[in-house]
């Protein structure tokens, strides 16, 4: 089945803008509740040990205090077999900044202060919380996220490179670093211990997957637990997956049934507890023949996984399918250290993957001589060399070409160190970007219609059709898009369509996570809307209504899916400071149906300001002695401000795939910082002839 | 974040009197740095005493002092950063002053930080706010977190290095006050006692054996104005902020300088000069040996960089596996230089100037 675009495609204003600009949109912590009661955590000052003592009589006695939950009094989990949900449950510590104890109180200030009185006695060990490469712990995750095999050879790379002509060989790194939405992880939890149900209004990229969670950690049915989030501020993935602030917030109001219980992350506190990005220490080494053509890619990474609880991210996936090789391999090898467990971090694998993995290609570009343009599409693969699958798309070679024209890159000097404009080093730089088209399987739906006589005549119809999915909008214009969506499948105006999200009343439906949810939550709208068109034709009665799920792909398994992009920068080094400034920005990408220009745009741009941010800003700084981020506010951890970019863009070529999806749409959440921060620091190779190898950049490794 | 008494007394002197009476009272302003203290546990006044309408917010000529043509400007304690910043005779007499102003923080908290309360700021130290790391400046004796950790942001000149449980490398964040250094700016207190006047230069003080204070003031002393004297040489002066991003961010290493230059047989030499140095010490860093190296001298970036290393000679930077500062040596130099070259030229025309 393909829909036929009318609505989609075109730039419908966000259907819930105007509540958002009014701000009577309503997030997590603003829905109105009775009587309810603030959490404030207290959380471990060391990194790995035992709890030997907590003394919370001082914190209780204060006025308005209600409780205080500790390991020794809180109530039993059902289920603790995932480590990052066993909130206070045993006197173990195994990260610094880990829930040891909660204060209940009237007043959120109360909580904050009786959260200071409580006196905790630690039996410290010593910890470990660097990431060293020879570290003796090293080992091979099972798999890498979500389920990529940890290690891939394909042909003899070693032979390859021994006898390659040309080869580049170089250590990368990127930091760790901290998702910040501007919306903390918030959870409203209410316990109802007769009915026993439990209400949470949260914060989160997905309720079912959070009702799911929670059920199980606190041993309920899963319809015992309703999750409502129809607005959520970002999540940029640290809202894919529950953490341990919703697993406490729930097992706090089910200690005081009745009363519902507020709990909003400080700053602070996102920094320790809601997952971030492994610091990555990537080895890549590219053999190829004079004429550029890669003979061998190697890309062997080692990162940073939590001691309690294992996430690997897949950052050598990027290149085992990008560029076209006879011989590669690719490894991931983990670091468990005392740490809090690293998680999603919008493209994970991909972002810091793509950072080594294009830098090489530059380097490579300078080796042969051969403008990096041209080298990619020398490189540019016949199938897909991860699986030997056609691509259902692939314009990666439109997009470069595209961008090259629109920055003019014909005229560039290849030399580096080239030009200096009143005081300012210039040069240009770019890379290329992918990201998988991925859909999820579990999601469904039900339209219903009903007759609505107050409707404008001009709408060709007589009522209103009720769109029905536990989707979620996290900012990216996904109530908007599956608005258009429905109206194309059910063959009607938009203005017809109304579309629920965001609450466990819903049909249930996947995470917004791996730029799958308009895919995923699309194409069951479109299996419901073909079902309600089969039953109840284009003439439905008052009342008509149909369910539909998230069908399989027939495609799937016959051809590899994946968005292919283009990104150029312009970047200016101060050759008295080295103060590094990024004037220019273009991306090009190749994405499929593009269903709403506006909110796409936002997307993709949102993307590269965050590829900005990772290659000039963003950088946790952990000390190593206390083993938390030492720079945990928005102060000190930077990130991308509006005066840091300059001219940004981003554009599209049209492209048809009608093997993805019925909407012939690929994700978009993701790719846009996928790339970026290598175009970045290849810029600021030509135009210093310093080789950045490290993110972020910083003015000091310019400056002499 | 404890309870505390909100006050709002009639006048000054009662102000003066609430806080001085009281050993764990506080003046409230703007806000914008002690609101965060309160709720980080860093600053857990019992009484807080709103003056925000209790000093000036006017900015009023001055008359001229005995001798001179023109009169200077008295700032009023509560007027706002934005106010200030956008004043004509701030704008065309001492562009510093703007400058700085308006590279620092971000508009809303322009518009809520008054002038008093940007000289009180206090260092924005990671340690220092993090009630869970050692630091002398808020615990004296637990030892300085800064030394050996994250001091990217830190000093590089005037810090107490040793004893352990005295050091103190914490830098003044304001870019206001490292302006008015350059300005030989007065600052006019109220205490108990009565109403004395400060040279801005010896309000901020190095940790030295106490990183607990940061002024000379003593407690229940409110600043009720800053007077700037005329300063012809100011037409001609220029801040220049380096910092992480292009806004929103301290400095890592800032300028402040005012200079003459007239035509000599060899070229440019400059007449007169004035530099203050931001995000390199515990207080607005006026950098004398460097101005001493350069009146007289050519205005050439030979000259400006050599300045720069006289004033860095007893610079000790701090090593650190996780952010170490010994970069700033080296920025100073280019800062001064980039900052000292618009003033040899036409300032109007420099191309690297930026908005905050």
């Amino acid at each position: 089945m393909t829909l036929t675009p009318d609505a989609m495609g075109r730039a419908l204003p966000r259907i819930e803008g105007g509540q958002k600009v009014a701000g009577t949109a309503r997030y997590a912590f603003e829905h109105p509740v009775v009587g309810p009661l603030y959490l404030h955590p207290v959380q471990s000052t060391i990194a790995r040990g035992r709890v030997t003592a907590i003394d919370t009589s001082t914190a209780e006695a204060l006025d308005g205090v209600v409780a205080v939950l500790t390991h020794e009094n809180a109530p039993r989990l059902a289920d603790t077999s995932d480590a990052e949900f066993a909130v206070l449950q045993d006197d173990t510590v195994a990260f610094r900044g880990q829930y040891v104890a909660a204060v209940l109180a009237e007043r959120s200030e109360t909580a904050r202060e009786a959260a200071e009185l409580v006196e905790v006695t630690y039996d410290q060990q010593d910890h470990h919380v660097e990431l060293d490469e020879d570290s003796p712990d090293l080992y091979a995750p099972d798999v890498v996220n979500p389920s990529f095999e940890t290690d891939e050879t394909v042909g003899d790379p070693e032979a390859a490179l021994e006898s390659a002509p040309v080869t580049v060989r170089q250590t990368y790194t990127t930091a760790m670093t901290h998702n910040n939405p501007m919306e903390p992880h918030t959870t409203v939890a209410t316990w109802d211990a007769e009915d026993g149900r439990l209400t949470l209004f949260e914060s989160t990229q997905g309720v079912s997957a959070v009702r799911t969670a929670v059920a199980g950690v606190l041993g309920l049915e899963t319809g015992s637990v309703d999750v409502i989030s129809p607005h959520v501020g970002g999540g940029f993935g640290s809202k894919g997956t529950p953490h341990a602030n919703t697993v406490l917030a729930a097992l706090a109001a089910r200690a005081v049934p009745g009363r519902p219980v507020k709990y909003a992350l400080t700053r602070q506190q996102m920094f320790d507890l809601v997952g971030y990005r492994t610091p990555t220490i990537q080895h890549v080494t590219l053999g190829a023949e004079a004429d550029g053509r890669l003979t061998a890619i190697v890309h062997d990474v080692v990162e940073q996984t939590a001691r309690f609880k294992e996430f690997a991210e897949q950052t050598a996936v990027y290149s085992r399918s990008m560029y076209a090789t006879q011989n590669r391999r690719t490894s991931h090898r983990l670091v468990p250290l005392d740490v809090g467990v690293p998680s999603w971090m919008r493209a994970p694998g991909e972002a810091p993957g793509s950072f080594a993995a294009e830098v090489a290609m530059d380097e490579l570009a300078v080796a042969t001589g051969i403008d990096p343009v041209e080298l990619r599409i020398r490189n540019e693969p016949a199938v897909s060399p991860a699986s030997g699958l056609p691509f259902s798309s692939r314009h990666l070679v439109d997009c470069l070409r595209r961008g090259a024209d629109r920055f003019a890159w014909r005229l560039r000097d290849p030399r580096p160190r080239a030009r200096l404009v009143d005081g300012w080093w210039i040069g240009t730089g770019v890379a290329a970007s992918s990201y998988p088209t991925n859909s999820m399987p579990g999601s469904s739906a039900v339209i219903r219609f009903h007759v609505d006589p107050s409707l404008d005549p001009a709408l060709g119809a007589a009522g209103r059709y009720e769109v029905e999915i536990a989707a979620a909008d996290i900012g990216t214009g996904a109530r908007t898009v599956l608005t258009q969506i429905a109206a194309d499948a059910l063959g009607v105006r938009p203005e017809t369509v109304h579309v629920a999200i965001g609450d466990t009343a819903l049909p249930p439906a996947t995470t917004a996570g791996g730029s799958s949810g308009t895919a995923s939550w699309g194409a069951t709208i479109a299996d419901a809307a073909d079902r309600f068109r089969d039953k109840w034709g284009d003439d439905p009665s008052d009342g008509a209504q149909a369910d539909g799920s998230m069908p399989d792909n027939p495609y799937s398994g016959r051809y590899a899916m994946s968005a292919y992009g283009a990104h150029f920068a312009e970047v200016a080094v101060h050759a008295d400071t080295g103060e590094v400034r990024v004037p220019r920005m273009l991306g090009v990408f190749a994405a499929g149906r593009i269903l709403n220009p506006d909110t796409a745009r936002s997307q993709l741009l949102g993307g590269m300001t965050m590829g900005l941010s990772m290659a000039l800003h963003e950088e946790s700084v952990l000390d190593p002695r206390s083993g938390h981020v030492i720079n945990h506010d928005l102060a000190n951890y930077h990130v991308t401000a509006h005066a840091d970019v300059g001219v940004m863009e981003a554009e599209w070529i049209d492209e048809e795939d009608p093997y993805v999806n019925p909407m012939g749409c690929k994700g978009i959440g993701e790719i846009g910082i996928v790339g970026a921060a290598a175009a970045i620091a290849n810029a600021a190779h030509h135009a210093t002839g310093v080789r950045m190898r490290s993110v972020p950049m910083t003015l000091d490794d310019f400056v002499v | 974040m404890k309870p505390f008494t909100y006050a709002r007394p009639d006048d000054a002197a009662g102000a003066v009197d609430l806080v001085a009476g009281d050993p764990d009272a506080a003046f409230l302003a703007g806000g914008t740095n002690l609101v965060d203290h309160l709720k980080l546990g860093i600053a857990s006044p019992t009484t807080l005493v709103d003056v925000t309408s209790l000093t000036s917010d006017r900015i009023d000529d001055l008359p001229p002092a005995h001798g001179d043509t023109d009169g200077g400007l008295r700032i009023g304690a509560a007027v706002r950063n934005s106010d200030l910043a956008a004043h004509g005779r701030v704008r065309a007499e001492y562009p510093v002053l703007a400058e700085a102003l308006l590279q620092g923080a971000s508009g809303q908290l322009r518009n809520m930080a008054t002038t008093g309360g940007n000289l009180l700021q206090r260092t924005r130290c990671a340690y220092f706010g993090d009630r869970t790391t050692p630091c002398n400046k808020r615990e004296p004796g637990s030892g300085c977190s800064a030394i050996g950790g994250w001091a990217r942001y830190h000093a590089i000149l005037g810090a107490t290095h040793e004893p352990a449980g005295q050091a103190c490398v914490a830098t003044h964040p304001s870019d206001m006050a490292v302006a008015m250094a350059v300005l030989d700016a007065q600052v006019q207190v109220l205490g108990p006692d009565g109403e004395r006047t400060i040279p801005l230069e010896e309000f901020h003080r190095l940790p030295g054996d106490d990183p607990t204070r940061d002024t000379v003031l003593r407690h229940g002393e409110l600043i009720t104005a800053v007077d700037l004297p005329a300063a012809p040489i100011a037409t001609s002066s220029t801040y220049r902020k380096v910092r992480d991003r292009a806004s929103y961010a301290f400095a890592l290493v800032s300028v402040a300088a005012a200079m003459e230059v007239v035509d000599g047989p060899d070229g440019p030499v400059v007449a007169d000069v004035r530099i203050a140095l931001g995000g390199v010490a515990h207080t607005p860093w006026r950098a004398t040996r460097a101005e001493d190296a350069l009146r007289g001298g050519p205005a050439t970036d030979e000259a400006f960089r050599a300045a720069a290393a006289a004033e860095t000679a007893g610079a000790r930077p701090i090593e650190s596996a996780v952010g170490g500062n010994a970069f700033k040596v080296p920025l100073v130099a280019g800062t001064l230089a980039a900052a000292l070259r618009t003033l040899a030229h036409d300032p109007s025309t420099d191309p690297t100037e930026e908005p905050g």
